[in-house]
């Protein structure tokens, strides 16, 4: 069999399996930089218990392993009650985990923003929302965005985890399809491929063209 | 703990500067900046700050603004700043107390400390629309006025990166002017200029003090400016105010050894 062959025998379901991997890496990023954004405020604050959430949250989920913590929602906490569905363990699991790594790249984008920049905020009499809220978040942004763009690629690669939980991945195909034909190479190639091709053709481009759209915020292009 | 029962919950209209430091003391850890300050600055006054690195000067700015203080109290305009009234007595402020006595302050900077993220115009704007409530069209127009005032109208829609420090500064006054504070807090804000800009912040400055009747605190190294446009210039050293008076007086004739010995050094290196 050709590469060809086997590529239009199975390619439906490499590509059902990429459209479940792309929901996935969408659905973790939004909830991660949710996540992030949250805890890396909250490690800031001066509020003892504020504070101390935020920090067991970062050294739990960036202190063990993301398979444990994937296999912990998805098989313990139903036994706590809450049963969630693969689907939802899945990116539930992505998310805390890469959020945790997120929450410091936040709280290191906020204090890299010159101490001049909150005084000069403060000197306005600008509330402490709106002073994090539209001078120094946007410029934490910016200083932020290119560790961001390694984070997300990682987020993409970490999403194949949750095929070990049945989701019908693009990983998860990948093994049925191994399965089913015994053609290892061309099978966890062609996922190799798309994995690359995902990060380097949309993530990667995605993240380059925000760059400049904050650079040109803030005039310097 | 300090016993402010002896300080007023508000000064009386016969006696009421705009500023008053009354027996404030600053520090930071066990370091006494400032010792038991006394001073009062009169509605519309213009007050030059000068003295040696580490004498206090910018300290004097940087707590009506922007740090709290460990002993007496600041009023602004009869009310106390750095205190609020409670239960017919002065208590140390709440932060939102704090930020809202401080609303009728503005200060401007060393290093500028524009707003990256916006041009000239939305720098000026970001106060008086997010914190006075003004519509976008009365902030513009606010705004735009005063950058015309500040000689910088034409570069409204540019970004502080593309301006010189000389207009960045210029920008600054403007963004603190439309919040149409009572007090101005000038912080050495010609020290990080290149010389031949000096001239055109000094220019800006001197346009305030003549149309505005603006009080004025100006902490500079530039004595020539300094006995120019000031009624008062206070000198100083060790955290207290050594000497002080018109700038003819303490410029022409200073009395105290330690301001001979400043303005010399000064004249010396000039």
């Amino acid at each position: 069999m050709t590469y060809w062959e086997f590529l239009s025998e199975n390619g439906g379901r490499f590509f059902d399996g990429t459209l479940t991997t792309a929901a996935q890496f969408f659905l973790s990023a939004i909830f991660a930089i949710l996540f992030a954004l949250i805890a890396g405020l909250m490690k800031l604050s001066d509020n003892v218990f504020v504070r101390s959430p935020a920090v067991v949250y970062i050294e739990i989920f960036r202190g063990t392993s993301l398979l444990v913590q994937l296999y912990w929602i998805f098989f313990v906490l139903p036994l706590f009650g809450i049963t969630l569905e693969k689907f939802t363990a899945g990116f539930i699991a992505v998310s805390m985990n890469l959020g945790a790594y997120g929450a410091e790249l936040v709280r290191g984008g906020i204090q890299s923003v010159p101490k001049g920049q909150w005084e000069a905020a403060y000197s306005l009499s600008m509330s402490p929302a709106k002073r994090m809220w539209r001078i120094i978040l946007p410029q934490a942004l910016v200083n932020m965005l290119p560790p961001w763009g390694n984070l997300l690629i990682e987020l993409l690669k970490a999403t194949a985890l949750v095929s070990l939980i049945s989701v019908a991945d693009l990983m998860f195909e990948a093994k049925q399809i191994n399965g089913s034909t015994f053609l290892s190479a061309q099978a966890f190639g062609t996922a190799l491929i798309i994995y690359y091709i995902f990060a380097r053709l949309i993530v990667t481009p995605f993240m380059r063209w925000m760059e400049r759209v904050m650079a040109r915020k803030m005039g310097r292009v | 703990m300090e016993d402010y029962s002896n300080y007023p919950l508000q000064l009386d209209a016969t006696d009421r500067p705009m500023v008053r430091f009354q027996n404030v003391t600053k520090r930071y850890g066990a370091l006494t900046v400032l010792d038991n300050l006394n001073l009062d600055v009169a509605e519309g006054e213009m007050i030059s700050i000068i003295g040696p690195s580490g004498s206090g000067k910018t300290t004097v700015l940087r707590m009506l603004m922007l740090e709290r203080i460990q002993g007496g109290v600041i009023y602004v305009d009869g009310t106390p700043l750095t205190h609020e009234a409670k239960g017919g007595k002065l208590v140390e402020a709440s932060e939102r107390y704090l930020r809202k006595a401080r609303e009728p302050i503005g200060m401007c900077f060393q290093h500028f400390n524009l707003f990256p993220h916006f041009t000239a115009l939305q720098n000026c704007m970001e106060g008086p629309v997010q914190v006075l409530g003004l519509s976008k069209k009365e902030a513009r127009e606010r705004s735009e006025e005063l950058l015309e005032m500040v000689g910088m109208i034409d570069k409204k829609d540019q970004h502080p990166s593309r301006l010189s420090g000389g207009q960045q500064q210029r920008v600054a006054i403007a963004r603190a002017l439309a919040m149409r504070p009572k007090v101005m807090l000038l912080d050495e804000v010609t020290s990080a200029l290149d010389p031949e800009v000096i001239g055109e912040v000094t220019e800006v400055i001197k346009k305030l003090v003549k149309e505005h009747n603006l009080t004025i605190m100006m902490v500079t190294h530039q004595m020539g400016f300094a006995a120019d446009i000031s009624d008062r210039v206070c000198f100083f050293y060790g955290g207290r105010i050594e000497e002080q008076g018109p700038p003819k007086e303490l410029f022409g004739n200073p009395q105290k050894e330690r301001t001979q010995q400043f303005l010399s050094a000064v004249k010396s290196a000039d």
